[in-house]
């Protein structure tokens, strides 16, 4: 059952990454993406950690694209701009199989499934998966927390710096 | 009857009960309130068909139902027929996370007044909150006219910078609450409600939530004196029908998450809960509708100002001032 369910849900997420690069209008490309971060959703579902699954659809369904597709709708592309690079499918196919390979090849080494880690279905289903991962964020991995979001906050400060007109 | 079988059976019957009382409210909001605007501007409201009007949603469905539905020659046309879809069901699967009466005990079962108790309920509203906007900006966009294009790219400015002190309104209470389940959220208000605990975030959730809302004083995204109907201008029929449908069931899903999180959602004195639920999310539309007959419109730069400027320093304040007392307290 679960097999089937992901299998349906990867044939999607696969074709509409495909149609991101495929589609001559940047809204639908946009639309695209967006359909491959809700699967992305789903795997995470399967992957027992709802959190994650909520916080893809929030941030990068809900927050980012929205921002991308209100982009595109102020700048009024059209299709004069995909239609002007398409030289660029066929090196990103490239790319993508090679990284296909890649991912393949640390998989089946056993380096990368997973299945070695401390966190286990047994942890999730006892503890509670928001409570791990708030408990590695803001107790283990503190530091590297801040720090990335001091990066945030100079960016921001940053973005405002650059776009402030002289008064 | 093998378990499973029997709650499948059962999240069917509470989908289909709860998409039914869903779309008769909404329908019926609708009829409320044109009827208490009417009342607040001296007019009588809709009162031909059936008895005191009851009768005209019906009578609103049907027309919407036979009309021509009409798509523009310059609009692109797949888009343009999904967004009135996208954003009635984004509004319905809302509903799903919210715990509308106290678990029932059946056959010496016990049965959850809600359709899944999700523990991170509060992220999937947010979530589907933000999802919500696409409906508005591709039916925009897709239309290929300027009004409908400058309305749904107001409504997103709009709803980005509201959904962020709308987020930041809630963390106090799953910070209080100690859980991301709406269920238990409402269970941890069983004494005092967090209007109380906290009479901060309630006007800023409160407020946020009528921006998310679109409705007047936020109406910009279809302010019809400048945009004709804003992002709907160019929908006929039933696909503007479901746009305006899924703005009623916005209000109730918004009007039962106020509920939820700051009025204590079931509890209350002496009536059963499901009744003190359905009073609390009618008093909170009645107050929305309320709002809307007796307030302007803003400006869009005051808008944008009061969302950034007061909404979020406050929302932003109000999490570290929770958090200080609830430290202080353990």
């Amino acid at each position: 059952m679960q097999a089937i369910l992901f299998y349906l849900t990867a044939v999607v997420a696969i074709l509409s990454a495909f149609f991101v690069m495929k589609c001559r209008n940047p809204i639908n490309s946009a639309l695209n993406l967006v359909t491959t971060f809700l699967c992305l959703a789903v795997f995470y579902v399967m992957l027992e950690s709802p959190f994650m699954a909520a916080v893809q659809i929030m941030v990068y369904a809900g927050a980012i694209m929205v921002l991308i597709i209100f982009v595109i709708m102020l700048l009024n592309l059209g299709l004069t701009v995909k239609t002007r690079y398409t030289h660029g499918l066929a090196a990103g196919g490239i790319l993508s199989v090679m990284v296909l390979f890649v991912a393949n090849y640390f998989t089946r080494a056993g380096e990368a499934t997973g299945t070695g880690g401390s966190v286990t279905s047994e942890l999730i289903a006892s503890y509670g998966h928001t409570e791990l991962i708030g408990r590695a964020m803001f107790v283990d991995f503190l530091l590297p927390f801040e720090i990335a979001s001091i990066l945030l906050l100079v960016a921001i400060v940053g973005a405002v710096v650059l776009s402030k007109r002289k008064v | 009857m093998t378990d499973p079988l029997l709650s499948l059976a059962l999240i069917l019957a509470k989908l289909i009960a709860v998409f039914g009382v869903i779309l008769t409210l909404a329908a019926y909001l609708v009829l409320a309130e044109r009827k208490l605007l009417a009342r607040m501007q001296l007019r009588y409201g809709p009162n031909r068909v059936g008895p005191f009007g009851m009768m005209q949603p019906l009578a609103d469905v049907i027309k919407l139902l036979t009309k021509e539905d009409f798509v523009p020659a310059t609009a692109d046309k797949w888009l343009f027929l999904i967004a009135p879809g996208l954003s009635a069901v984004t509004a319905l699967l809302t509903f799903a996370v919210v715990p509308f009466g106290p678990p029932l005990e059946i056959f010496g079962k016990t049965l959850p007044l809600v359709v899944i108790d999700l523990n991170v309920g509060v992220l999937y509203f947010l979530g589907l909150s933000s999802l919500a906007v696409y409906g508005m900006a591709l039916g925009g966009w897709a239309s290929n006219s300027k009004y409908s294009l400058l309305g749904s790219i107001r409504g997103l400015s709009q709803l980005i910078s509201y959904e962020l002190s709308m987020g930041l309104a809630i963390v106090p209470v799953v910070m209080m609450a100690r859980s991301f389940s709406l269920t238990e959220i409402v269970m941890a208000q069983e004494k005092i409600p967090y209007l109380l605990l906290n009479p901060l975030a309630f006007p800023i959730f409160l407020i946020s939530v009528l921006a998310e809302s679109k409705r007047i004083p936020f109406d910009l995204p279809e302010a019809e004196n400048e945009l004709v109907g804003g992002f709907h201008t160019e929908y006929s029929g039933m696909r503007f029908g479901l746009f305006f449908v899924g703005e009623y069931i916005n209000l109730i899903i918004l009007g039962s998450m106020v509920t939820v999180f700051f009025l204590g959602g079931w509890h209350g004195p002496w009536l059963p809960g499901v009744v003190w639920f359905a009073l609390k999310v009618l008093a909170i539309c009645a107050f929305f509708i309320w709002v809307r007959g007796s307030m302007p419109r803003l400006r869009y730069d005051q808008l944008m100002h009061f969302g950034w400027k007061v909404l979020l320093p406050l929302s932003l304040l109000n999490v570290l001032v929770t958090g200080a007392v609830l430290l202080g307290m353990s």
